[in-house]
Order: C-alpha cells, then sequence, then structure tokens
C-alpha cells in the first residue's frame, strides 16, 4: 500500500510547473516534505488576511479563492484546479492572504511548511528559477485581467447581445453559452457570468435552468446606450 | 442544463465533484448526464460545471425569452 501512495506522489509532484526541471532522485528527498490535507464542499481553507505558512497544491478537486465586499457579495478571482498552487502569493512574500479559499467540492490539498519551502529554494535553485517563471505567468494574467475589467462596458455589450437573440428560440443556432457571449463582446467567461448576475440584481433579467428571461426591456436598452 | 462534448472529455472529474445537484458522474471517464430534460435537481442558475471544466467540454446552453413585463 505505502509504495503506490509514494509513487502517486511523485507523479503529481513531477507534473508541477514548480518542479519541472528537478531530476527524480531529488524529487524524492523533496516528496517527503510534503503531507496531504482533505477539505469536504464548503469548507474554509484559508481567510482573506491571515498569514500563510504553509504552501498548499490541489492534488484533486476545486478550490475556490475569493473576496467578500463590505456589504457581503462575493468575488470569484480565481477557480483552483489539481496541479496548481492554492496560495503561493502569501507564503511567498510573508504577507497576509489577499483572497479566502474554500473547497468547491471534495478537495484533497498537498502542503509544505515555509521552512521547507526555503530550504528547497536554496537547495534545488532549478526550482526557484521555475517559481519565477510561475510567478511572471500570474502577473501576465492579472494585467490582461485588469484590461477586461472595464466592467460597465461590458455589461451594456452584453445586454445588446441579449437583446438580439432574444426570442429566437431553443434551436441549436440560438442558445448561447457565456463563453459564446464572451467571445461576441471580446471578454472572459467569468466576467459574462458577473455581468448576467449583474444584470439580474438590477431586475432587468431572471436567470432560470435553460434560459434568460428579459423581465426589463427597456433597462436593457438603456445599458446598451449608454456603453 | 449542462451538455457535454464528448470528443473534448478529458475524464477529469472536476464537474462532477462540484455539482451541487449530483446531475453529472463519469460513465467510462467521461462525463455524463444523470438524468436529462426533466431533470429536476439541476432546478436554477448555476453553471458550476462549466466554470471548473478545463477543456470546455461541458457548457450551459441557454435560451434568451421575453418574459411577461
Amino acid at each position: 500500500m505505502i509504495p503506490s501512495v509514494m509513487a502517486v506522489e511523485t507523479e503529481f509532484l513531477q507534473g508541477l510547473p514548480y518542479f519541472s526541471d528537478v531530476n527524480l532522485p531529488e524529487l524524492d528527498s523533496i516528496k517527503r516534505l510534503f503531507f496531504e490535507k482533505t477539505f469536504d464542499r464548503g469548507e474554509r481553507i484559508l481567510i482573506e488576511g491571515e498569514a500563510s505558512d504553509i504552501l498548499y497544491f490541489v492534488s484533486s478537486g476545486v478550490v475556490k479563492l475569493f473576496k467578500t465586499s463590505a456589504d457581503g457579495k462575493e468575488q470569484i478571482l480565481k477557480l483552483v484546479r489539481p496541479g496548481e498552487p492554492v496560495n503561493d502569493v502569501s507564503v511567498f512574500d510573508g504577507g497576509p492572504s489577499p483572497v479566502n479559499a474554500e473547497a468547491m467540492g471534495p478537495v484533497v490539498l498537498y502542503g509544505v511548511r515555509e521552512p521547507d519551502v526555503e530550504a528547497v529554494l536554496r537547495d534545488h535553485p532549478q526550482v526557484a528559477r521555475s517559481v519565477n517563471r510561475v510567478l511572471a505567468g500570474q502577473v501576465r494574467d492579472l494585467v490582461a485581467l485588469v484590461e477586461d475589467l472595464s466592467f460597465r462596458r461590458v455589461t451594456g455589450r452584453v445586454a445588446r447581445i441579449l437583446l438580439e437573440h432574444a426570442g429566437k428560440g431553443a434551436g441549436e443556432g440560438h442558445r448561447l453559452t457565456q463563453q459564446d457571449i464572451a467571445a461576441m463582446v471580446g471578454s472572459v467567461r467569468e466576467v459574462v457570468g458577473r455581468a448576467l448576475k449583474a444584470l439580474e440584481e438590477e431586475g432587468a433579467i431572471r436567470l432560470e435552468r435553460h434560459r434568460v428571461v428579459i423581465n426589463d426591456r427597456e433597462s436593457l436598452r438603456r445599458l446598451v446606450d449608454a456603453d | 442544463m449542462p451538455t457535454v462534448d464528448v470528443g473534448k472529455c478529458n475524464g477529469c472529474g472536476l464537474c462532477v465533484s462540484v455539482c451541487p445537484g449530483s446531475v453529472l458522474v463519469l460513465v467510462d471517464s467521461v462525463a455524463t448526464l444523470v438524468e436529462r430534460e426533466d431533470c429536476w435537481r439541476c432546478t436554477r442558475w448555476c453553471t458550476l460545471c462549466e466554470a471548473v471544466c478545463p477543456t470546455g467540454a461541458v457548457t450551459c446552453p441557454f435560451e434568451v425569452v421575453f418574459g411577461e413585463e
């Protein structure tokens, strides 16, 4: 039993971008620093503002990273999938976690304590180079997201798409996905999702299982004109 | 509500793990709906399965209609 658990862990570590340039004997010594932690659906993993002294990677399941606004609204910043780190930023800069982290379903994490992270970076310099590359990629992604967050304009464009497609029926060509709308308005799926939720909160539309119901045509038209 | 493009599904099972209504299961490593049009479990706008799918295999298409105003 134990040998197969260790084999899975080495495979998992090999697949992590941080360890892409580490050979197997080195991975074996690094692997011993990791431990497993499981969470149930809805269980909180990290709290916004608290320090992180354990670096977590997702082994299975999905972790939601989100911030909560003063009026209690939740804004999802990222969905962390298997193979990705959950809280690398706050472990590496020693600062408080900028986000909350919660298990979206059953989740298994692999964790490594901060002093051990330091030791790995010191003893395996290729890991430090890989970490630089990963963090640079995150910065790049965030810059692109910031460019896209002229939120009001996206809402107006989404409103226009909804008005254009209303009443066309449920045939193959007329059903939309949030990804379709994102492509049509030059945004990403997550931002379109937020725009739809915002339109529902304003009462302009209602989101149902198979369809979007336009309750207030005028309200949507005003948003389109304001764009 | 979700549809699965079998050609894109890689059997990762993330959609199954996040679905609050247990509408999806893995059959032979392919995401499959448990019940379809008359499904009572996927009762509201959710789209979590679509959000977590890494390949775009799971989508939640919808139609747009005018309601009573």
